[in-house]
Protein backbone atom coordinates (compact mmCIF):
# COMPACT_ATOMS: atom_id res chain seq x y z
CA UNK A 1 0.00 0.00 0.00
CA UNK A 2 1.11 3.41 -1.12
CA UNK A 3 0.08 6.19 1.06
CA UNK A 4 -2.40 8.28 -0.69
CA UNK A 5 -1.12 11.44 -2.77
CA UNK A 6 -3.92 13.51 -2.11
CA UNK A 7 -6.51 13.84 0.25
CA UNK A 8 -10.21 12.83 -1.10
CA UNK A 9 -12.59 14.61 0.88
CA UNK A 10 -15.75 16.76 0.61
CA UNK A 11 -15.52 20.37 0.17
CA UNK A 12 -14.98 22.50 1.57
CA UNK A 13 -11.45 22.27 1.96
CA UNK A 14 -9.59 25.54 3.41
CA UNK A 15 -11.03 26.30 7.12
CA UNK A 16 -11.07 29.31 8.53
CA UNK A 17 -9.60 30.27 11.91
CA UNK A 18 -12.96 30.79 13.16
CA UNK A 19 -15.20 27.68 15.13
CA UNK A 20 -18.66 27.89 16.85
CA UNK A 21 -17.06 27.57 20.50
CA UNK A 22 -14.54 30.11 19.69
CA UNK A 23 -17.34 32.80 19.00
CA UNK A 24 -19.72 31.54 21.43
CA UNK A 25 -16.63 32.15 24.35
CA UNK A 26 -15.78 35.66 22.72
CA UNK A 27 -19.50 36.90 22.88
CA UNK A 28 -19.43 35.72 26.40
CA UNK A 29 -16.39 37.48 26.90
CA UNK A 30 -17.48 40.52 25.41
CA UNK A 31 -20.21 40.44 27.59
CA UNK A 32 -17.98 41.02 30.83
CA UNK A 33 -18.27 44.81 30.70
CA UNK A 34 -21.85 44.60 30.61
CA UNK A 35 -21.87 42.09 33.56
CA UNK A 36 -19.68 44.04 35.23
CA UNK A 37 -21.58 47.11 35.07
CA UNK A 38 -24.82 45.28 36.17
CA UNK A 39 -23.17 44.49 39.06
CA UNK A 40 -21.88 47.95 39.66
CA UNK A 41 -25.45 49.10 40.08
CA UNK A 42 -27.67 46.35 41.19
CA UNK A 43 -24.73 44.56 43.64
CA UNK A 44 -24.97 40.75 44.48
CA UNK A 45 -28.30 40.55 43.28
CA UNK A 46 -27.42 40.99 39.54
CA UNK A 47 -24.78 38.02 40.05
CA UNK A 48 -27.09 35.91 41.90
CA UNK A 49 -30.13 36.65 39.11
CA UNK A 50 -27.43 35.35 36.71
CA UNK A 51 -25.66 32.75 37.84
CA UNK A 52 -29.32 31.00 38.40
CA UNK A 53 -30.01 31.92 34.71
CA UNK A 54 -27.20 29.84 33.91
CA UNK A 55 -27.24 26.85 36.16
CA UNK A 56 -31.02 26.82 34.44
CA UNK A 57 -29.46 26.91 31.23
CA UNK A 58 -26.53 24.50 31.59
CA UNK A 59 -28.41 21.54 33.30
CA UNK A 60 -30.38 20.56 30.45
CA UNK A 61 -28.01 21.39 28.12
CA UNK A 62 -25.99 18.67 30.22
CA UNK A 63 -28.17 16.18 30.45
CA UNK A 64 -30.15 15.99 27.00
CA UNK A 65 -27.79 17.94 24.55
CA UNK A 66 -25.11 16.23 22.06
CA UNK A 67 -22.21 14.66 23.67
CA UNK A 68 -19.50 18.09 24.42
CA UNK A 69 -22.55 20.59 23.39
CA UNK A 70 -21.87 21.93 26.85
CA UNK A 71 -18.59 23.11 25.83
CA UNK A 72 -19.29 25.11 22.88
CA UNK A 73 -20.96 28.16 25.38
CA UNK A 74 -24.11 28.66 23.85
CA UNK A 75 -25.93 27.84 26.60
CA UNK A 76 -23.88 30.27 29.14
CA UNK A 77 -24.70 32.85 26.74
CA UNK A 78 -28.14 31.88 26.51
CA UNK A 79 -28.23 31.81 30.48
CA UNK A 80 -25.96 35.38 30.56
CA UNK A 81 -28.35 36.86 28.12
CA UNK A 82 -31.65 36.04 30.12
CA UNK A 83 -30.33 37.39 33.40
CA UNK A 84 -29.64 40.41 31.73
CA UNK A 85 -32.77 40.43 31.12
CA UNK A 86 -34.29 40.08 33.82
CA UNK A 87 -35.14 42.39 36.67
CA UNK A 88 -32.65 42.31 39.38
CA UNK A 89 -35.28 41.61 42.86
CA UNK A 90 -36.63 38.46 41.11
CA UNK A 91 -36.50 35.19 43.25
CA UNK A 92 -33.83 33.07 42.07
CA UNK A 93 -35.90 30.20 41.36
CA UNK A 94 -37.76 31.35 38.78
CA UNK A 95 -34.36 32.76 37.20
CA UNK A 96 -33.82 29.20 36.84
CA UNK A 97 -36.91 28.42 35.55
CA UNK A 98 -36.90 30.55 32.49
CA UNK A 99 -33.37 29.51 31.92
CA UNK A 100 -34.27 25.90 31.85
CA UNK A 101 -37.64 26.65 29.58
CA UNK A 102 -35.05 28.36 26.97
CA UNK A 103 -32.60 25.71 26.73
CA UNK A 104 -35.20 22.59 26.83
CA UNK A 105 -38.30 24.22 25.26
CA UNK A 106 -36.41 26.84 22.93
CA UNK A 107 -33.43 25.31 21.63
CA UNK A 108 -32.84 21.38 22.44
CA UNK A 109 -36.27 20.38 21.10
CA UNK A 110 -35.46 21.39 17.95
CA UNK A 111 -32.36 19.37 18.39
CA UNK A 112 -29.91 21.63 19.79
CA UNK A 113 -27.52 24.74 18.41
CA UNK A 114 -28.45 25.85 15.13
CA UNK A 115 -31.25 24.28 14.68
CA UNK A 116 -33.81 26.54 17.27
CA UNK A 117 -36.44 29.04 15.74
CA UNK A 118 -36.77 31.17 18.49
CA UNK A 119 -34.04 33.04 20.47
CA UNK A 120 -34.01 30.77 23.72
CA UNK A 121 -33.05 33.63 26.09
CA UNK A 122 -35.90 35.49 24.95
CA UNK A 123 -38.42 32.77 24.82
CA UNK A 124 -37.45 31.85 28.05
CA UNK A 125 -38.10 35.37 29.25
CA UNK A 126 -41.50 35.07 27.73
CA UNK A 127 -42.19 32.27 29.53
CA UNK A 128 -41.54 34.07 32.58
CA UNK A 129 -43.46 37.12 31.37
CA UNK A 130 -46.65 34.95 31.08
CA UNK A 131 -46.25 32.87 34.08
CA UNK A 132 -45.19 35.67 36.64
CA UNK A 133 -46.21 38.55 35.25
CA UNK A 134 -46.19 40.53 38.73
CA UNK A 135 -42.70 39.21 39.73
CA UNK A 136 -41.04 40.21 36.39
CA UNK A 137 -42.36 44.05 36.46
CA UNK A 138 -41.31 44.29 39.42
CA UNK A 139 -38.05 47.14 39.69
CA UNK A 140 -36.06 47.91 42.81
CA UNK A 141 -34.69 51.40 42.61
CA UNK A 142 -31.12 52.26 42.98
CA UNK A 143 -31.00 53.50 46.51
CA UNK A 144 -30.02 51.80 49.64
CA UNK A 145 -27.50 49.82 51.02
CA UNK A 146 -24.67 47.90 47.66
CA UNK A 147 -24.84 45.09 49.47
CA UNK A 148 -28.04 44.70 50.28
CA UNK A 149 -30.66 42.21 48.08
CA UNK A 150 -32.62 44.39 45.56
CA UNK A 151 -35.74 42.12 46.28
CA UNK A 152 -36.57 38.96 47.55
CA UNK A 153 -34.34 36.93 46.01
CA UNK A 154 -34.51 33.81 48.33
CA UNK A 155 -38.08 33.50 48.05
CA UNK A 156 -39.17 29.92 48.08
CA UNK A 157 -40.62 28.28 45.03
CA UNK A 158 -44.47 29.11 44.51
CA UNK A 159 -43.94 31.63 47.88
CA UNK A 160 -45.01 35.06 46.67
CA UNK A 161 -42.15 36.99 47.46
CA UNK A 162 -41.67 39.94 50.21
CA UNK A 163 -42.10 43.02 48.83
CA UNK A 164 -40.52 46.21 50.92
CA UNK A 165 -42.16 48.65 51.08
CA UNK A 166 -40.66 52.13 49.28
CA UNK A 167 -37.79 50.27 47.34
CA UNK A 168 -39.67 49.72 43.72
CA UNK A 169 -39.40 52.23 41.42
CA UNK A 170 -40.23 52.34 37.26
CA UNK A 171 -38.57 51.98 34.72
CA UNK A 172 -38.08 54.89 32.29
CA UNK A 173 -40.51 53.61 29.60
CA UNK A 174 -42.88 52.92 32.44
CA UNK A 175 -42.81 56.12 33.68
CA UNK A 176 -43.04 57.79 30.35
CA UNK A 177 -46.05 55.01 29.75
CA UNK A 178 -48.01 55.80 32.37
CA UNK A 179 -46.95 59.22 34.37
CA UNK A 180 -45.68 61.04 30.86
CA UNK A 181 -42.56 61.70 32.72
CA UNK A 182 -39.20 61.56 31.05
CA UNK A 183 -35.70 60.45 32.00
CA UNK A 184 -32.49 62.50 32.00
CA UNK A 185 -30.57 61.40 28.39
CA UNK A 186 -27.51 61.30 30.38
CA UNK A 187 -29.07 58.54 33.09
CA UNK A 188 -30.28 56.36 30.33
CA UNK A 189 -26.27 56.39 28.34
CA UNK A 190 -24.89 55.84 31.77
CA UNK A 191 -27.23 53.55 33.28
CA UNK A 192 -28.11 54.69 36.49
CA UNK A 193 -32.09 54.11 35.96
CA UNK A 194 -34.05 51.48 37.30
CA UNK A 195 -34.12 48.61 34.89
CA UNK A 196 -33.46 45.13 33.87
CA UNK A 197 -30.16 43.71 35.44
CA UNK A 198 -28.26 44.50 32.44
CA UNK A 199 -29.77 46.87 29.88
CA UNK A 200 -29.55 49.58 31.75
CA UNK A 201 -26.24 51.37 30.60
CA UNK A 202 -26.83 51.50 27.07
CA UNK A 203 -23.27 53.04 26.12
CA UNK A 204 -21.84 50.18 27.66
CA UNK A 205 -23.88 47.46 25.72
CA UNK A 206 -23.13 49.68 22.28
CA UNK A 207 -19.12 49.33 22.73
CA UNK A 208 -19.60 45.67 23.65
CA UNK A 209 -21.88 45.29 20.26
CA UNK A 210 -19.14 47.34 18.33
CA UNK A 211 -16.18 45.26 18.94
CA UNK A 212 -18.16 42.24 18.30
CA UNK A 213 -19.41 43.68 15.03
CA UNK A 214 -15.82 44.87 14.12
CA UNK A 215 -14.90 41.59 14.82
CA UNK A 216 -17.96 40.61 12.29
CA UNK A 217 -19.18 38.20 15.20
CA UNK A 218 -22.40 39.67 14.45
CA UNK A 219 -24.23 40.96 11.23
CA UNK A 220 -23.94 45.26 11.85
CA UNK A 221 -26.98 45.26 9.36
CA UNK A 222 -29.38 43.68 12.42
CA UNK A 223 -28.61 46.67 14.89
CA UNK A 224 -27.87 49.60 12.37
CA UNK A 225 -31.62 48.40 10.37
CA UNK A 226 -33.18 48.26 14.12
CA UNK A 227 -31.70 51.40 15.53
CA UNK A 228 -32.31 53.27 12.33
CA UNK A 229 -35.83 52.19 12.02
CA UNK A 230 -36.23 52.72 15.69
CA UNK A 231 -34.81 56.19 15.23
CA UNK A 232 -36.84 57.79 11.93
CA UNK A 233 -39.96 55.72 13.23
CA UNK A 234 -40.57 57.94 16.60
CA UNK A 235 -38.90 60.85 15.03
CA UNK A 236 -41.83 61.27 12.99
CA UNK A 237 -44.12 60.30 15.85
CA UNK A 238 -42.28 63.10 17.57
CA UNK A 239 -41.88 65.96 15.59
CA UNK A 240 -45.58 65.23 15.14
CA UNK A 241 -46.67 65.64 18.56
CA UNK A 242 -43.62 66.19 20.63
CA UNK A 243 -45.66 66.22 24.28
CA UNK A 244 -47.34 62.76 23.57
CA UNK A 245 -44.64 60.78 21.75
CA UNK A 246 -40.92 59.93 22.98
CA UNK A 247 -38.12 61.81 21.68
CA UNK A 248 -36.03 59.42 19.38
CA UNK A 249 -33.26 59.40 21.66
CA UNK A 250 -35.14 58.13 24.11
CA UNK A 251 -36.99 55.68 22.25
CA UNK A 252 -33.26 54.32 21.45
CA UNK A 253 -31.33 54.49 24.78
CA UNK A 254 -34.27 53.16 26.91
CA UNK A 255 -35.01 49.87 27.98
CA UNK A 256 -33.55 46.76 26.14
CA UNK A 257 -33.33 48.18 22.88
CA UNK A 258 -29.47 48.32 22.53
CA UNK A 259 -28.92 44.83 24.68
CA UNK A 260 -31.84 43.41 22.19
CA UNK A 261 -30.57 44.93 18.81
CA UNK A 262 -26.95 43.78 19.53
CA UNK A 263 -27.13 40.66 21.09
CA UNK A 264 -30.48 39.24 20.77
CA UNK A 265 -31.48 39.83 17.68
CA UNK A 266 -28.25 39.19 15.74
CA UNK A 267 -28.21 35.64 17.14
CA UNK A 268 -26.71 33.59 14.51
CA UNK A 269 -29.36 30.83 14.61
CA UNK A 270 -32.41 32.60 14.37
CA UNK A 271 -31.57 35.67 11.96
CA UNK A 272 -31.92 35.82 8.40
CA UNK A 273 -28.95 34.07 6.80
CA UNK A 274 -28.76 36.73 3.38
CA UNK A 275 -27.87 40.37 3.99
CA UNK A 276 -31.38 41.76 2.40
CA UNK A 277 -33.20 39.53 4.62
CA UNK A 278 -31.14 40.73 7.74
CA UNK A 279 -32.12 44.81 6.81
CA UNK A 280 -36.15 43.44 6.55
CA UNK A 281 -35.92 41.30 9.87
CA UNK A 282 -34.20 44.71 11.72
CA UNK A 283 -36.88 46.60 9.51
CA UNK A 284 -39.80 45.04 11.55
CA UNK A 285 -38.45 45.03 14.65
CA UNK A 286 -37.57 48.33 14.83
CA UNK A 287 -40.79 49.10 13.62
CA UNK A 288 -42.95 46.14 16.11
CA UNK A 289 -40.71 48.19 18.92
CA UNK A 290 -42.11 51.71 18.96
CA UNK A 291 -45.48 50.32 18.04
CA UNK A 292 -45.94 48.33 21.14
CA UNK A 293 -44.02 50.61 22.99
CA UNK A 294 -46.66 53.69 22.13
CA UNK A 295 -49.82 52.06 21.67
CA UNK A 296 -49.60 48.47 23.32
CA UNK A 297 -50.52 47.18 26.76
CA UNK A 298 -46.74 46.51 27.80
CA UNK A 299 -44.04 49.60 27.84
CA UNK A 300 -41.27 47.63 26.78
CA UNK A 301 -41.91 45.92 23.47
CA UNK A 302 -37.96 44.24 22.40
CA UNK A 303 -38.70 41.24 23.37
CA UNK A 304 -42.14 40.38 21.60
CA UNK A 305 -40.36 42.15 18.69
CA UNK A 306 -37.71 40.13 18.01
CA UNK A 307 -39.93 36.70 18.63
CA UNK A 308 -42.13 37.89 16.59
CA UNK A 309 -40.12 38.08 13.99
CA UNK A 310 -38.09 35.63 14.61
CA UNK A 311 -41.14 33.48 13.24
CA UNK A 312 -40.85 35.15 10.51
CA UNK A 313 -37.22 33.93 9.86
CA UNK A 314 -37.72 31.07 7.77
CA UNK A 315 -40.05 33.05 5.47
CA UNK A 316 -37.46 35.50 5.07
CA UNK A 317 -34.98 33.48 4.17
CA UNK A 318 -37.14 31.57 1.66
CA UNK A 319 -37.97 34.74 -0.09
CA UNK A 320 -34.50 36.80 -0.31
CA UNK A 321 -32.75 33.86 -1.70
CA UNK A 322 -30.28 35.32 -4.28
CA UNK A 323 -30.46 35.17 -7.48
CA UNK A 324 -27.73 31.98 -8.81
CA UNK A 325 -25.42 33.69 -10.95
CA UNK A 326 -26.01 33.00 -14.63
CA UNK A 327 -29.85 31.97 -14.09
CA UNK A 328 -33.14 33.47 -15.30
CA UNK A 329 -34.86 35.79 -13.13
CA UNK A 330 -37.46 33.80 -11.09
CA UNK A 331 -41.15 34.35 -13.14
CA UNK A 332 -43.90 37.38 -11.83
CA UNK A 333 -45.78 35.24 -9.03
CA UNK A 334 -49.39 35.98 -8.49
CA UNK A 335 -51.65 34.53 -5.71
CA UNK A 336 -51.88 30.92 -5.65
CA UNK A 337 -55.62 30.55 -7.86
CA UNK A 338 -54.30 33.45 -10.15
CA UNK A 339 -51.58 31.21 -12.06
CA UNK A 340 -52.41 29.75 -15.02
CA UNK A 341 -52.91 25.55 -15.38
CA UNK A 342 -52.92 25.50 -11.90
CA UNK A 343 -50.80 22.55 -9.74
CA UNK A 344 -52.65 19.55 -8.70
CA UNK B 1 -62.90 54.28 8.34
CA UNK B 2 -60.62 54.11 11.33
CA UNK B 3 -62.58 52.29 13.28
CA UNK B 4 -62.65 49.68 10.07
CA UNK B 5 -59.09 49.29 10.19
CA UNK B 6 -58.76 49.07 14.00
CA UNK B 7 -61.29 46.07 14.01
CA UNK B 8 -59.19 44.13 10.83
CA UNK B 9 -55.89 44.97 12.46
CA UNK B 10 -57.23 43.70 15.86
CA UNK B 11 -58.70 41.01 14.67
CA UNK B 12 -55.34 40.03 12.45
CA UNK B 13 -52.91 40.97 15.08
CA UNK B 14 -53.97 41.46 18.38
CA UNK B 15 -56.42 38.84 19.11
CA UNK B 16 -56.03 36.56 16.05
CA UNK B 17 -58.03 33.84 16.25
CA UNK B 18 -55.74 30.63 16.09
CA UNK B 19 -52.82 32.50 18.42
CA UNK B 20 -54.99 34.21 20.59
CA UNK B 21 -58.42 32.67 20.87
CA UNK B 22 -57.09 28.60 19.99
CA UNK B 23 -60.04 28.23 17.77
CA UNK B 24 -59.64 26.97 14.03
CA UNK B 25 -56.91 24.60 15.03
CA UNK B 26 -57.32 21.98 12.75
CA UNK B 27 -55.72 23.34 9.72
CA UNK B 28 -53.31 24.87 12.03
CA UNK B 29 -51.94 21.41 12.91
CA UNK B 30 -53.28 19.93 10.29
CA UNK B 31 -52.41 21.67 6.60
CA UNK B 32 -49.50 23.56 7.84
CA UNK B 33 -47.19 20.80 6.50
CA UNK B 34 -46.05 23.05 3.35
CA UNK B 35 -46.37 26.61 2.94
CA UNK B 36 -47.79 26.22 -0.77
CA UNK B 37 -50.67 24.37 0.77
CA UNK B 38 -51.30 26.83 4.21
CA UNK B 39 -51.27 29.85 1.41
CA UNK B 40 -53.99 28.07 -0.16
CA UNK B 41 -55.88 26.76 2.89
CA UNK B 42 -55.32 30.52 4.20
CA UNK B 43 -56.82 31.47 1.07
CA UNK B 44 -59.78 29.24 1.31
CA UNK B 45 -60.65 30.26 5.29
CA UNK B 46 -60.65 34.22 3.78
CA UNK B 47 -63.52 33.33 1.24
CA UNK B 48 -65.51 30.62 4.11
CA UNK B 49 -64.91 33.81 6.76
CA UNK B 50 -66.45 36.43 4.28
CA UNK B 51 -69.56 34.51 3.33
CA UNK B 52 -70.31 33.36 7.11
CA UNK B 53 -70.12 37.03 7.89
CA UNK B 54 -72.14 38.10 5.02
CA UNK B 55 -74.84 34.82 5.96
CA UNK B 56 -74.35 36.00 10.27
CA UNK B 57 -75.72 39.53 9.04
CA UNK B 58 -78.83 38.57 7.17
CA UNK B 59 -79.57 36.12 9.58
CA UNK B 60 -79.40 38.31 12.42
CA UNK B 61 -81.20 40.91 10.91
CA UNK B 62 -83.92 39.47 9.00
CA UNK B 63 -84.59 35.95 10.28
CA UNK B 64 -83.12 35.47 14.09
CA UNK B 65 -85.13 38.34 15.16
CA UNK B 66 -88.26 35.75 15.04
CA UNK B 67 -86.86 33.16 16.43
CA UNK B 68 -83.47 34.19 18.71
CA UNK B 69 -83.33 30.74 20.26
CA UNK B 70 -82.35 28.84 16.86
CA UNK B 71 -79.24 31.06 16.51
CA UNK B 72 -76.71 28.29 16.59
CA UNK B 73 -78.35 25.57 14.98
CA UNK B 74 -79.47 28.05 12.02
CA UNK B 75 -75.60 29.47 11.38
CA UNK B 76 -74.17 25.95 11.06
CA UNK B 77 -76.66 24.93 8.66
CA UNK B 78 -77.22 27.99 6.75
CA UNK B 79 -73.15 28.31 6.52
CA UNK B 80 -72.77 24.61 5.86
CA UNK B 81 -75.09 24.48 2.61
CA UNK B 82 -74.30 27.92 1.43
CA UNK B 83 -70.54 26.76 1.41
CA UNK B 84 -71.27 23.86 -0.71
CA UNK B 85 -73.65 25.82 -3.16
CA UNK B 86 -70.85 28.25 -3.70
CA UNK B 87 -68.30 24.65 -3.67
CA UNK B 88 -70.57 23.15 -6.42
CA UNK B 89 -70.78 26.79 -8.76
CA UNK B 90 -67.10 27.07 -8.53
CA UNK B 91 -66.50 23.57 -9.96
CA UNK B 92 -68.91 24.74 -12.95
CA UNK B 93 -67.19 27.82 -13.49
CA UNK B 94 -64.01 27.97 -12.52
CA UNK B 95 -62.34 24.17 -12.53
CA UNK B 96 -58.73 25.48 -11.95
CA UNK B 97 -59.97 27.26 -8.69
CA UNK B 98 -61.76 24.41 -7.35
CA UNK B 99 -58.72 22.36 -8.04
CA UNK B 100 -56.70 24.01 -5.98
CA UNK B 101 -58.86 24.27 -3.49
CA UNK B 102 -59.84 21.02 -3.48
CA UNK B 103 -61.21 19.05 -0.24
CA UNK B 104 -60.00 22.52 2.13
CA UNK B 105 -63.56 24.15 1.45
CA UNK B 106 -65.94 21.40 2.58
CA UNK B 107 -63.69 20.83 5.42
CA UNK B 108 -63.09 24.62 6.49
CA UNK B 109 -67.18 24.61 6.76
CA UNK B 110 -66.66 22.62 10.23
CA UNK B 111 -64.25 24.54 11.75
CA UNK B 112 -64.70 25.89 15.09
CA UNK B 113 -63.48 29.32 13.87
CA UNK B 114 -66.72 30.14 11.19
CA UNK B 115 -68.80 29.64 14.01
CA UNK B 116 -66.68 31.72 16.44
CA UNK B 117 -66.45 34.28 13.70
CA UNK B 118 -70.44 34.53 13.63
CA UNK B 119 -71.04 34.22 17.17
CA UNK B 120 -67.91 36.96 17.97
CA UNK B 121 -69.90 39.06 15.42
CA UNK B 122 -73.41 39.02 16.73
CA UNK B 123 -72.14 39.48 20.49
CA UNK B 124 -70.09 42.63 19.55
CA UNK B 125 -73.33 43.52 17.40
CA UNK B 126 -71.25 44.64 14.27
CA UNK B 127 -72.92 46.03 11.24
CA UNK B 128 -72.81 45.10 8.05
CA UNK B 129 -69.20 46.56 6.85
CA UNK B 130 -67.74 46.27 10.48
CA UNK B 131 -68.82 42.43 10.08
CA UNK B 132 -66.99 41.84 6.76
CA UNK B 133 -63.57 43.83 8.11
CA UNK B 134 -63.51 41.76 10.70
CA UNK B 135 -63.74 38.25 8.60
CA UNK B 136 -60.95 39.47 6.31
CA UNK B 137 -59.15 40.31 9.13
CA UNK B 138 -59.60 36.96 11.24
CA UNK B 139 -59.17 35.21 7.66
CA UNK B 140 -55.76 37.18 7.21
CA UNK B 141 -54.85 36.36 10.72
CA UNK B 142 -55.43 32.80 10.29
CA UNK B 143 -53.50 32.73 6.66
CA UNK B 144 -50.80 34.12 8.83
CA UNK B 145 -50.17 31.75 11.70
CA UNK B 146 -50.87 29.15 9.19
CA UNK B 147 -48.05 30.76 6.19
CA UNK B 148 -45.82 31.22 9.30
CA UNK B 149 -46.13 27.78 10.91
CA UNK B 150 -45.43 25.74 7.35
CA UNK B 151 -42.27 27.53 7.03
CA UNK B 152 -41.12 27.08 10.57
CA UNK B 153 -42.00 23.39 10.11
CA UNK B 154 -40.81 22.85 6.87
CA UNK B 155 -37.14 24.28 7.92
CA UNK B 156 -37.68 21.96 11.23
CA UNK B 157 -38.09 18.90 9.41
CA UNK B 158 -34.16 19.32 8.32
CA UNK B 159 -33.33 19.84 11.94
CA UNK B 160 -31.87 16.85 13.96
CA UNK B 161 -35.27 16.94 16.09
CA UNK B 162 -35.17 14.26 19.05
CA UNK B 163 -37.33 11.16 18.29
CA UNK B 164 -39.62 11.99 21.41
CA UNK B 165 -40.81 15.52 19.94
CA UNK B 166 -40.82 14.29 16.52
CA UNK B 167 -44.60 15.25 14.38
CA UNK B 168 -47.18 16.45 16.26
CA UNK B 169 -45.16 17.68 19.93
CA UNK B 170 -42.91 19.59 17.94
CA UNK B 171 -45.88 21.74 16.18
CA UNK B 172 -47.45 21.99 19.46
CA UNK B 173 -44.60 23.28 20.63
CA UNK B 174 -43.65 25.56 18.09
CA UNK B 175 -47.14 26.55 18.37
CA UNK B 176 -47.17 27.81 21.87
CA UNK B 177 -44.05 29.66 20.98
CA UNK B 178 -45.90 31.49 18.30
CA UNK B 179 -48.33 32.42 20.95
CA UNK B 180 -45.62 33.53 23.35
CA UNK B 181 -44.70 36.13 20.44
CA UNK B 182 -47.93 37.04 19.54
CA UNK B 183 -48.57 37.92 23.10
CA UNK B 184 -46.72 41.46 22.96
CA UNK B 185 -49.38 42.71 21.06
CA UNK B 186 -52.09 42.08 24.02
CA UNK B 187 -53.90 45.35 24.98
CA UNK B 188 -52.55 47.02 21.71
CA UNK B 189 -54.67 49.82 21.39
CA UNK B 190 -56.44 50.01 24.93
CA UNK B 191 -53.74 52.33 26.38
CA UNK B 192 -54.56 55.28 24.37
Amino acid sequence: MTEPQFLVRATPHLSGPESTPKIMWTVVFSLIPVVAVSFWFFGPSALLIQAAAVLGALIPEHYTGHKGSLRDGSAVITGVLLGLTLPPGMPLWMAFLGGFFGVAFGKLIFGGLGQNVFNPALLGRAFLQAAFPVAITTWPSQTGSWWSLRGDNFAWPLMSPQVVDGSTGATPLGLFKFEKQSTEFLDLLLGTTSGSVGETSGLVILACGLFLALRNYLNWRIPASICATVFSFSGILWLFDSEAFASPFFMLFSGGLMLGAFYMATDMVTSPTTHKGCWIFGAGIGFLVVIIRTWGGLPEGVMYAILFMNAFVPFINRKTQPRVFGQAPPEKRGLPFMKKGGQA
Amino acid sequence: MGDLVWILISAMIVNNFTLAYFLGLCPFMGVSGRVETALRMGMANIFVLVLTSLCAWFLNNFVLEYAPYLRVISFIVVIASLVQIVEIAIKKFSPTLFQQLGISLPLITTNCAILGLAIFQTNREYGFFQGLFFAVGAGLGLTLALVLMASIREDSERANVPNLARGTALVMIIAGSLSLAFMGFAGLGSAS
